[in-house]
C-alpha cells in the first residue's frame, strides 16, 4: 500500500474505531430481580408492579405459548445463543413514592440525563416536548402531563395505564401485536416491565411532539418495553422514541413490542432515532435489539408513518410495519439504517394492503461500513379485497469500503390484479474516485463522507420533527464520524 | 508559481514519468499534447495528489511550498484546480450544495470568513451564466444523470466558483461536441487573469483554436521532448504523433 493510500486508511480506520460516546453506568440504587425466566419470576414483576388479575394471567397465557415457541432462525444475522435464564426480568430504581415533579427525582439519575444531553428540566422548560423518561424499566418522571390532561390526552407509563386506565389498555393491548405473533413478542408479553401508552381521544390534535427517551442501565437486564398508542377518529399525534445505551461487555437483549392503532381519519407520526450500545469496534458488546413494531390503520383515511434513524445495537432485528384495513388508508415507512464494524441489521417493513385504495410508501437507506451486514427485508402484500391499493418502494444502500456487506431481501405478494407495486433499488459505494474528487474540491475525506451520507439519507431526514432531526444528524454524524471509512 | 523538476514516477513498478520538467508564470497558459499512454493524465493526477502513484525522484514546487507534501485538499486551498476527465457523480448531494462545502472549506483553509447562503446564491447565479449553465442543473445532485457536455461544463463551473490560481483541464475537450466545446472554452477564456495559469490537456489541436496556448509541449514516453508555441501544435496536427516518434527515435 501506498504511503497516502495508508494515511487515508488510518483516518479511516480512526473515524471508524471512534469510541461510542454514551458509554457510562451511572450509580443509581437499583432492585433487580434474580436471574430466571418462570411463572415465578412473571408473577414477581406482576406483582411488584401491583396488577390487576387479567394482566397477569395475559402474561402466563403468553408465557406458556412462549415455552412452545423456537427462536426464529431466517434473519441474515448471527449471534450465539442466548440463555433466557441468565437474564434478570426485572430491574427497577428504587424508589419510595413515584415522583409528581422533577424535583422528586434522583439527582443522579437527572445529572444522567444531562450526560445525554437530555435534561428534562431543560426540555420541560424550553422545548415544549413532553418526555416520559423510562430508566430500565421503570418511567421514572412524565412531563406535562397536566396541559395534555386539559385536551383529555394520557401519556403516561405503561404501569401507570394499567393501574388508572385497565379498560382501555385492556380493549385495545395486544390487538395489533397479538400476544402469539412471533417469539420476541410473545416473551415480551409475558415479561414486559413497562412502557409508555399514549391516548389522543376523538378530534384533538397533540399540539406538542410527544417524546420518550429509553436507555439500558442494569447490567444484564433484558429490557421488555411495551408500547401502546390509540389516535381516535379524526386526531393526529407525532411521537419521538429515542435511544443512548451504556457501554457493557456482555450482550443486552432488547425486545419491545409497539403497537399503534389509527382510527377513522387519525394520523400517528412514530420517530425513532435507536443508539443502542453497539458494541466495541471487535465486535465485543452491544445489544440485541429484536423489535417487534406493528401500526393498524383501522378505519378510513387513517394514517400511520414509521421514521427510524438506526445507528446502534449490535443486531437490530426490526420491521415497524402497517396493516392497512381502512379504505383509502396511508403507511409509510421511512428508514436510514447505519453499521459499521461488526454491526449486523436485518431491517424493513411491512405493509399489508386489505382495505381499498390503500397506499404505502418505503423508503430504505443502508449504510454499512466495517465488517458490518446491513440487510432489507420487506414484505408487500395486497390482499384480495384490496381493490386499486398503490405501493412504492425505494431501497437504497450505501457502501463504505470493501469489507462490509448490503443485501436486499424484497417480498412481494399481490392478490388483486388492480393493484400497482413498483420496486426501485439501488447500490452505490463512496469509493476513491470519490473521494478523491471531493478531496480536490478542498473538502476532507471525513467531510466528504458527512456530506455524501446526508445527501443519500436527506429525504428519510426530511421526515423527521425539526427537533429530533437535529439530533439524528448529530447521531449521524458521531456514527459517520465513526463510520466513515 | 509552479515549477516541476525532474519528476519521475511509477504505478506498480512501472515508469510513466521520466524526468519532466515544467515552468509555469503567473498569466500562462501552457498545452501539454501527446499520444496515449505519454503520461499527460498522470501528470496531472500527481499535481492534484492522487495516492496511486509513487514519486521515485524530483520535486514541484508551487508558490513556493512543497506541493507532494500537500493533502490534495490542503493543494485546493493552495489554489490548485483540477477539471476531471471523468467527472464522479454523487447522489443525493445537489451541485450547489456540494460547491458551497467546498468553497467555504477553502475559504476557511486561506483564513477568510465563510459565505453565507445569500452570497453564495449570487456568486453562483453570476458564475453559472459564464458557461451558460441553467440554475435548474445546480440544484440537480451532482453529475447524475448529466451529459458528458454538461458534466464538463459543470467542472468549468466549479472553477469558475473557486478561482483557483492554477487549473489543469485535463481532456476536457474529449466528448464534446463543437457547441459545447466553444461554451466551455468561453468560461475558460473569460477566466484568464493576470495572476492565474492554466494548463490544458489535450490529445487533439482542436481546443487550442479557442483556448489560445502561449506554450505548447509534447509529452512522450514521460518526457517533455518539444516545446513551442501554438504553432507547434499546428504542426502536431499536420504532420501527426507519428512525426515526433521518428524525430526522438532519429
Amino acid at each position: 500500500m501506498k504511503e497516502q493510500e495508508i494515511e487515508q486508511q488510518d483516518i479511516l480506520d480512526e473515524i471508524v474505531s471512534s469510541e461510542y460516546k454514551y458509554g457510562f453506568v451511572s450509580d443509581i440504587d437499583q432492585e433487580i430481580a434474580p436471574k430466571g425466566l418462570n411463572e415465578d419470576s412473571i408473577r414477581l414483576i406482576s406483582s411488584k408492579k401491583n396488577e390487576p388479575e387479567w394482566m397477569l394471567e395475559w402474561r402466563l397465557a403468553a408465557f406458556e405459548k412462549w415455552k412452545t415457541m423456537k427462536e426464529p432462525k431466517w434473519p441474515n444475522v448471527a449471534y450465539p445463543e442466548i440463555d433466557f435464564n441468565d437474564i434478570s426480568y426485572y430491574a427497577a430504581p428504587k424508589k419510595k413514592v413515584s415522583p409528581t415533579s422533577l424535583d422528586e427525582v434522583d439527582p443522579e439519575l437527572l445529572e444522567t440525563f444531562k450526560k445525554l444531553g437530555i435534561s428534562l428540566a431543560e426540555q420541560e422548560r424550553l422545548t415544549g416536548i413532553a418526555v416520559d423518561a423510562v430508566l430500565d424499566s421503570v418511567s421514572v418522571a412524565t412531563t406535562f402531563k397536566d396541559k395534555l390532561a386539559s385536551l383529555g390526552i394520557i401519556f403516561c407509563s405503561m404501569s401507570e395505564a394499567i393501574q388508572e386506565y385497565p379498560d382501555l389498555v385492556r380493549s385495545y393491548l395486544g390487538t395489533v401485536v397479538p400476544p402469539s405473533d412471533n417469539f420476541y413478542s410473545t416473551l415480551n408479553s409475558a415479561v414486559f416491565t413497562d412502557g409508555s401508552f399514549c391516548f389522543i381521544p376523538k378530534g384533538v390534535r397533540c399540539p406538542m411532539e410527544l417524546s420518550t427517551y429509553f436507555r439500558i442501565n442494569a447490567k444484564d437486564t433484558g429490557q421488555f418495553e411495551r408500547t401502546l398508542i390509540v389516535a381516535e377518529d379524526h386526531s393526529y399525534v407525532s411521537y419521538l422514541e429515542g435511544c443512548t445505551a451504556p457501554m457493557r461487555d456482555e450482550n443486552q437483549l432488547h425486545a419491545a413490542v409497539v403497537e399503534i392503532v389509527a382510527l377513522e381519519g387519525a394520523e400517528v407520526k412514530y420517530s425513532t432515532v435507536q443508539n443502542w450500545y453497539p458494541g466495541d469496534k471487535d465486535g465485543k458488546g452491544g445489544i440485541y435489539n429484536f423489535v417487534t413494531k406493528r401500526g393498524i390503520c383501522k378505519g378510513r383515511n387513517s394514517k400511520i408513518s414509521w421514521t427510524q434513524v438506526e445507528t446502534g445495537s449490535a443486531i437490530t432485528w426490526k420491521y415497524p410495519s402497517v396493516i392497512l384495513m381502512g379504505e383509502n388508508s396511508i403507511g409509510e415507512f421511512y428508514s436510514v439504517a447505519v453499521t459499521n464494524n461488526h454491526q449486523q441489521a436485518d431491517t424493513g417493513t411491512k405493509m399489508i394492503h386489505i382495505g381499498k385504495n390503500s397506499k404505502s410508501r418505503i423508503v430504505s437507506k443502508g449504510i454499512s461500513a466495517g465488517l458490518s451486514h446491513n440487510s432489507y427485508r420487506g414484505l408487500v402484500k395486497v390482499q384480495k379485497r384490496a381493490q386499486g391499493a398503490r405501493n412504492f418502494s425505494q431501497c437504497d444502500s450505501l457502501l463504505i469500503g470493501s469489507t462490509c456487506g448490503a443485501h436486499t431481501f424484497p417480498y412481494i405478494e399481490v392478490s388483486n390484479n388492480t393493484a400497482t407495486v413498483e420496486h426501485e433499488a439501488t447500490t452505490s459505494k463512496i469509493g476513491d474516485d470519490v473521494l478523491f474528487y471531493c478531496n480536490q474540491r478542498g473538502i476532507s475525506t471525513e467531510e466528504a463522507v458527512a456530506l455524501i451520507v446526508n445527501g443519500y439519507c436527506k429525504e428519510v431526514m426530511n421526515q423527521l420533527p425539526m427537533e429530533f432531526a437535529v439530533e439524528a444528524q448529530r447521531l449521524l454524524a458521531v456514527s459517520l464520524e465513526g463510520s466513515v471509512g | 508559481m509552479l515549477k516541476i523538476t525532474n519528476l519521475h514516477s511509477e504505478i506498480d513498478d512501472t515508469p510513466i514519468l521520466n524526468g519532466i520538467n515544467l515552468t509555469v508564470n503567473p498569466g500562462e497558459v501552457h498545452a501539454i499534447m501527446g499520444p496515449n499512454g505519454s503520461g499527460k493524465s498522470t501528470l496531472a493526477s500527481i499535481m492534484a495528489g492522487r495516492e496511486d502513484y509513487t514519486i521515485t525522484q524530483g520535486s514541484i514546487e508551487f508558490n513556493g511550498k512543497d506541493l507532494l507534501e500537500l493533502a490534495p485538499e490542503e493543494r485546493a486551498g493552495e489554489g490548485l484546480f483540477l477539471a476531471f476527465q471523468y467527472p464522479v457523480e454523487i447522489p443525493g448531494v445537489s451541485t450547489a450544495n456540494f460547491l458551497k462545502t467546498a468553497l467555504n472549506e477553502i475559504r476557511k483553509y486561506r483564513g477568510q470568513v465563510t459565505l453565507d447562503a445569500m452570497d453564495f446564491l449570487s456568486l453562483m447565479k453570476e458564475k453559472a451564466a459564464l458557461v451558460e449553465l441553467d440554475s435548474t442543473f445546480l440544484q440537480r445532485s451532482l453529475n447524475e444523470g448529466f451529459s458528458g457536455g454538461e458534466k464538463k461544463r459543470n467542472e468549468i463551473f466549479q472553477m469558475a466558483m473557486l478561482e483557483p490560481q492554477l487549473s489543469i483541464l485535463d481532456e476536457t475537450d474529449s466528448g464534446l461536441d463543437i457547441d459545447a466545446l466553444r461554451i466551455v472554452a468561453n468560461g475558460v477564456n473569460a477566466l484568464r487573469t493576470k495572476d492565474n495559469a492554466t494548463i490544458v490537456i489535450t490529445h487533439y489541436q482542436r481546443l487550442l483554436d479557442y483556448i489560445i496556448p502561449d506554450f505548447v509541449h509534447v509529452l512522450y514516453k514521460g518526457i517533455i521532448v518539444k516545446t513551442g508555441g501554438k504553432e507547434l501544435a499546428l504542426e502536431l496536427e499536420a504532420k501527426g504523433y507519428d512525426w515526433i516518434k521518428e524525430t526522438i527515435n532519429a
